[in-house]
């Protein structure tokens, strides 16, 4: 089939002409139309400029000028904004908002010649980690435990549309964004690979901000080196991002070749939750084993700061959104609800705006910046962080990248740990460090638990090295062997 | 100069510090390519960045750094070299993203000062806190609609200079001083064009009051007065109020007040008391901003002369008066009109010229140096013919009016009009006969001894020549002819 | 630290939500939970650490002082909910 074929060996099929791009979108526009009422993994579909998109990659293929993504078909999360295509962050205060302007990176996806299926969906203005946020529905995981086909898991956040496409094979790959784990935890419970890139690797511009010191866009596809092919045309300098790394891209898809042979693999001691599962206990021991075999040495190391990473990322997180949301009034886009006067008019738009999340996010933010509270919440999580940041620039004097699991758990069901902000938040606790400290980290998948959901592992490299976060990760999925596919997924009626 | 109230309950003394807003002079804003042209159609100098669409991220204008920091050089402050911006949270209407982008914790120009000259001559030193770059917020018309206010966001994201003062002013006089002078050298600079009617210089005035040797006392705010006239009235308007506050026994209570020019008078500014809480944090969209000392030295290499220096040169090199001096270096301007016209020519005598004849004429006409209609080298061809004696004082007068008017060079008009000073003696001699024969009368009286009337016959033999005789020669011949 | 009724509403006031009397026991309980959890910070020994700022390991790059941008407000104004002629609105602002 068409849709489960991966993006490397599509881009070599067009290029031979076993098919046309306007029938590989084709067969993924049919999917999208078949299984997104169920999944909601897109907020909007834009198939006709998709398949517009599609037959330009097939004349630009014809007269060899295609890009290297000519013709294959993406999911664009709906925090990026495109120009003249609807950008809503999962927010009803964006319901309606066209941004006149495309993000750098997805302008960078459109220049290598891709073609965009859709805005997936995403939690409210990436703030969740189950994608139950989202002001325009919940996203199904296609994946179901052995045995319950009743039961509806969530895909992650809050890049769960996205995760949830790829997936389901709506799509060959997508981008997210990760901000504590948003990229890195939906990969996992979705069984993909995906890359949180060294802070500073993906311009910022055009993507809506939660939190902008951690937030950094990154690819979703089905293997490792479709990840490292959409990463190599998302990355890049960007004169419009001040947080942007002038540094050259590197050829991930090459360094996907490199072998682990004679690194050093970090084991991080503190890197266990209290009640993780077995099954992922013995899938990490599994992965170092496959490390071993390949010739890498694993070594113990410690992060002795990563228990507080968690509290350090909801001091910092929410601060930065609080001041981020404030343009969010209703004045010159968005939602408006009428007032009186203005302060009326922000706190109405605002109030209806916003989801109970967002809002929760945006007070304790505001509470941890006020005046008599900064030094003891935003002061020390700053501080804090400079801890974490230590922690890994000691680890990685010794070692060239960690293991660790993504995520404790495999997905869990829709509705559980919704009453619960705390439990929701325990999610990120094995992928918050790293966005803490800025460094590249990946998601691979290793194994199935018992039910038979895909498990995680995550590959943590040092600053501006994802080629050995991919040539490791590489490593695991050949020795994995993941060929598990969901239960959800096109040409399989569900 | 002592400035203070006489209360009923003694002497109160005022004490003020001001917080400069100056518009920096740039091409693009702060963070933001787009222009800082003033008086454009609304919205049309708005990038997505200023008006924070989704998305959008700041990017530092390499120029506005600059500028900051020519100033802090002009200001004699300390410039350091790492500094920071932070996020000034508050909502507004006239502030799209919901901050200021400011510089709180780590401004790029630390402490400076300004020396200020007073009416009687002396000097004082007053202490600049700070200076850091910000962005200017938009602008809302609230009379042009019933029920809305209109929002135009062409100067949002403008660079500004928040330069703050120490506590150190103590009367309207020294304010109004230290505005003047801060105003020159931001214009010397060239980093901010000082225009407080446009409003790219404007001031919050910080006052409050206390009997002499206290410790401060609350003070208010008085936010955004727009003319030195006004920030020196709000200041005696403000002080004599919480002077009234204190003696009634009340207590005056820290709050922003706005000054209304029409009633001479502050009032509480309301819309701004609640919450003023404005959480600052660093940025998150930007990093520390590090100066390379090199690049610093650079722009102090580039620096043009400033009025202190290009005073005391005046003095030194053209001997003048420091009265004078000061007066010719208030605008860089008029300083070069000045040193143009002196150059090679007695220097003093050009001073004269330019604060007396020739800014009478500007003020007559309602020109500016930039726009006068006597440019710096006729003035200067004026006093040379002067000099060589081809013009008296007196027909000097005339050309320059008749330079004012017409434009025209001074010899063109001497020429064309015949002005040449009589020099031939025998025309002299003949002119002054005529006088004396015509009057008898005054001749007997001034033998008598009546010699004041020798300025009545001077008189009369210049009115006999149009003006033109030289005085010298003229009245050598008088003196011999009334001797012999 | 623990808030106060008093504190909810002062901070969304700050925050701009608007907060129904009713909903102000609820965001109590829910923001000292997390402000409870977050207090496991105060064990950490941060004496002499500096604190980081932001993301990137990297300094403050400038741009040239060029106009570049700007010059269409119908786009800057076309996503807006009022506004008349080229102007944003809002209810009236008495200052």
């Amino acid at each position: 089939m068409l849709t489960d074929l991966t993006i490397t060996a599509a881009a070599g099929a067009l290029r031979r002409g076993d098919f046309t791009a306007r029938e590989l979108t084709q067969a993924h526009v049919d999917a999208v139309a078949a299984l997104n009422p169920r999944l909601n993994a897109f907020i909007t579909v834009t198939s006709e400029r998709a398949l517009e998109q599609a037959e330009a990659a097939d004349a630009a293929l014809a007269a060899g000028e295609a890009g290297v993504l000519a013709g294959i078909p993406l999911a664009i999360k709906d925090l990026f904004c495109t120009a003249g295509v609807r950008t809503t962050a999962g927010s009803r205060i964006l319901e309606h908002f066209v941004p006149p302007y495309e993000s750098s990176v997805t302008a960078n996806l459109l220049r290598d010649g891709a073609v965009f299926l859709g805005k997936a969906n995403l939690d409210e203005f990436a703030m969740g980690s189950s994608n139950m946020t989202s002001a325009f529905g919940r996203v199904e995981n296609p994946w179901k435990r052995v045995g319950d086909a009743e039961a509806m898991l969530v895909p992650g956040g809050s890049s769960g549309g996205s995760a949830a496409a790829v997936a389901a094979r709506l799509v060959m790959g997508a981008t997210g964004t990760d901000t504590g784990g948003s990229i890195r935890q939906p990969a996992a419970f979705c069984g993909l690979a995906g890359i949180k890139p060294t802070y500073g690797r993906c311009s910022r511009w055009g993507v809506v901000a939660f939190a902008s010191s951690l937030d950094q866009p990154g690819p979703f596809a089905r293997t490792v080196g479709d990840c490292a092919l959409l990463l190599g045309s998302m990355a890049g300098f960007d004169a419009k991002d001040s947080t942007s790394v002038d540094l050259a891209v590197p050829d991930f898809a090459a360094a996907c070749r490199r072998g682990v042979a004679g690194l050093r693999i970090g084991v991080p001691r503190e890197y266990r939750a209290d009640a993780m599962p077995e099954a992922m206990e013995r899938l990490w021991r599994q992965g170092l084993q496959w490390l071993r075999d390949a010739g890498a040495a694993i070594v113990d190391v410690s992060l002795p700061h990563t228990k507080y990473g968690l509290a350090t990322y909801y001091i910092v997180a929410p601060a930065e959104a609080s001041s981020n949301l404030a343009r969010y009034d209703g004045v010159r886009f968005g939602r408006r609800e009428d007032g009186h006067d203005l302060t009326e008019l922000y706190e109405r738009t605002r109030a209806a705006g916003f989801g109970a999340e967002v809002q929760r996010r945006i007070m304790i933010g505001t509470y941890v910046l006020s005046a008599g509270y900064y030094d003891a919440y935003y002061l020390r999580a700053q501080k804090v962080r400079a801890l974490i940041l230590r922690d890994f620039t000691e680890a990685f004097g010794q070692v060239d990248a960690l293991l660790t699991p993504t995520a404790p758990t495999a997905a869990f069901a829709q509705g559980e740990k919704m009453d619960d902000p705390i439990a929701m938040y325990l999610n990120d606790v094995f992928t918050v460090p790293a966005s803490m400290a800025g460094v590249p980290a990946m998601s691979v998948p290793g194994g199935l638990d018992a039910q038979g959901l895909p498990l995680g592992l995550q590959v943590i490299g040092r600053p501006y090295d994802e080629e050995t976060v991919f040539a490791v990760s590489q490593v695991i999925e050949d020795a994995a062997g993941f060929s598990a596919m969901p239960a959800i997924r096109a040409g399989v009626a569900a | 100069m002592s400035y203070t109230i006489e209360g009923a309950t003694g002497i109160w003394e005022i004490v003020c510090g001001l917080e400069v807003h100056a518009q920096v002079i740039s091409r693009s804003k702060l963070f933001s390519g787009a222009a800082t042209d003033f008086g454009s159609a609304p919205n049309t100098q708005v990038s997505f960045v200023d008006a924070a669409f989704p998305g959008m991220l700041p990017v530092l204008n390499e120029e506005c750094v600059a500028q900051a920091v020519r100033t802090g050089l002009g200001l004699n402050a300390q410039i350091n070299l790492t500094s920071r911006f932070d996020r000034k949270n508050y909502f507004y209407a006239d502030l799209p993203s919901g901050y200021q982008i400011s510089q709180f914790a780590h401004p790029i120009v630390g402490r400076g000062e300004v020396e200020i000259e007073l009416a009687d001559g002396s000097t004082r030193q007053i202490g600049v806190t700070r200076l850091h770059l910000e962005q200017d917020a938009g602008k809302s018309l609230h009379d042009q609609d019933p029920a809305r206010s209109f929002i135009d966001f062409n100067r949002c994201g403008v660079a500004l200079m928040e330069i703050v003062s120490e506590p150190d002013i103590r009367t309207p006089e020294e304010a109004g001083a230290y505005l003047r002078k801060l105003r020159t050298v931001l214009r010397y600079l060239g980093t901010c064009d000082g225009n407080m009617d446009e409003g790219s210089m404007r001031a919050d005035v910080n006052v409050s009051v206390r009997h002499a040797g206290e410790a401060f006392r609350t003070r208010c705010e008085v936010k955004n007065v727009n003319s030195i006239r006004f920030v020196m009235l709000a200041i005696e308007a403000e002080a004599r109020r919480q002077v009234e506050v204190w003696e009634s026994g009340g207590e005056v209570v820290q709050e922003t007040r706005l000054f209304d020019p029409a009633r001479q008078a502050t009032r509480s500014m309301r819309s701004k008391e609640d919450a003023h809480d404005y959480r600052y944090f660093p940025d998150p969209d930007l990093l520390p901003l590090v100066l390379d000392q090199g690049w610093v030295e650079g722009l102090r290499a580039g620096l043009p002369e400033l009025p202190d220096a290009k005073r005391a040169r005046f003095v030194r090199d053209y001997k003048l008066p420091a009265y004078d001096a000061g007066v010719l270096v208030a605008e860089q301007s008029t300083a070069d009109f000045f040193e143009t016209v002196a150059r090679g020519r007695d220097a003093r005598l050009a001073a004269n010229w330019i604060t007396g004849d020739f800014f009478a004429a500007l003020n007559r006409t309602g020109r500016t140096i930039e726009t006068s209609p006597v440019p710096a080298g006729d003035l200067g061809a004026l006093l040379d013919l002067l000099g060589d004696g081809t013009i008296n004082g007196r027909i000097a007068k005339e050309v320059f009016e008749a330079m004012v008017e017409t434009g025209a060079a001074p010899g063109e008009i001497v020429e064309r009009r015949g002005l040449r000073q009589v020099t031939d003696t025998g025309a002299i001699d003949a002119a002054v006969d005529a006088v004396l024969a015509a009057n008898p009368d005054k001749l007997a009286e001034y033998r008598g001894g009546k010699d004041k009337l020798f300025g009545f016959f001077v008189g009369q033999v210049m009115k006999a020549m149009e003006g033109k005789g030289n005085p010298g020669l003229v009245n050598e011949a008088l003196r011999g002819r009334l001797a012999s | 630290m623990s808030l106060d009724p008093a504190t909810v509403r002062r901070i969304a006031k700050l925050a701009r939500i608007r907060v129904e009397a009713g909903d102000v026991g609820r965001l109590q309980g829910e923001l000292n939970d997390i402000l409870g959890w977050i207090e496991t910070l105060s064990e950490v020994d941060v004496s002499g650490v500096a604190p980081l700022t932001g993301g990137a390991q990297i300094v403050l790059r400038l741009r040239a002082d060029e106009v570049t941008d700007g010059g269409m407000a119908e786009a800057v104004l076309a996503n807006a909910p009022d506004r008349v002629g080229a102007f944003f609105t809002v209810p009236k602002v008495v200052e």
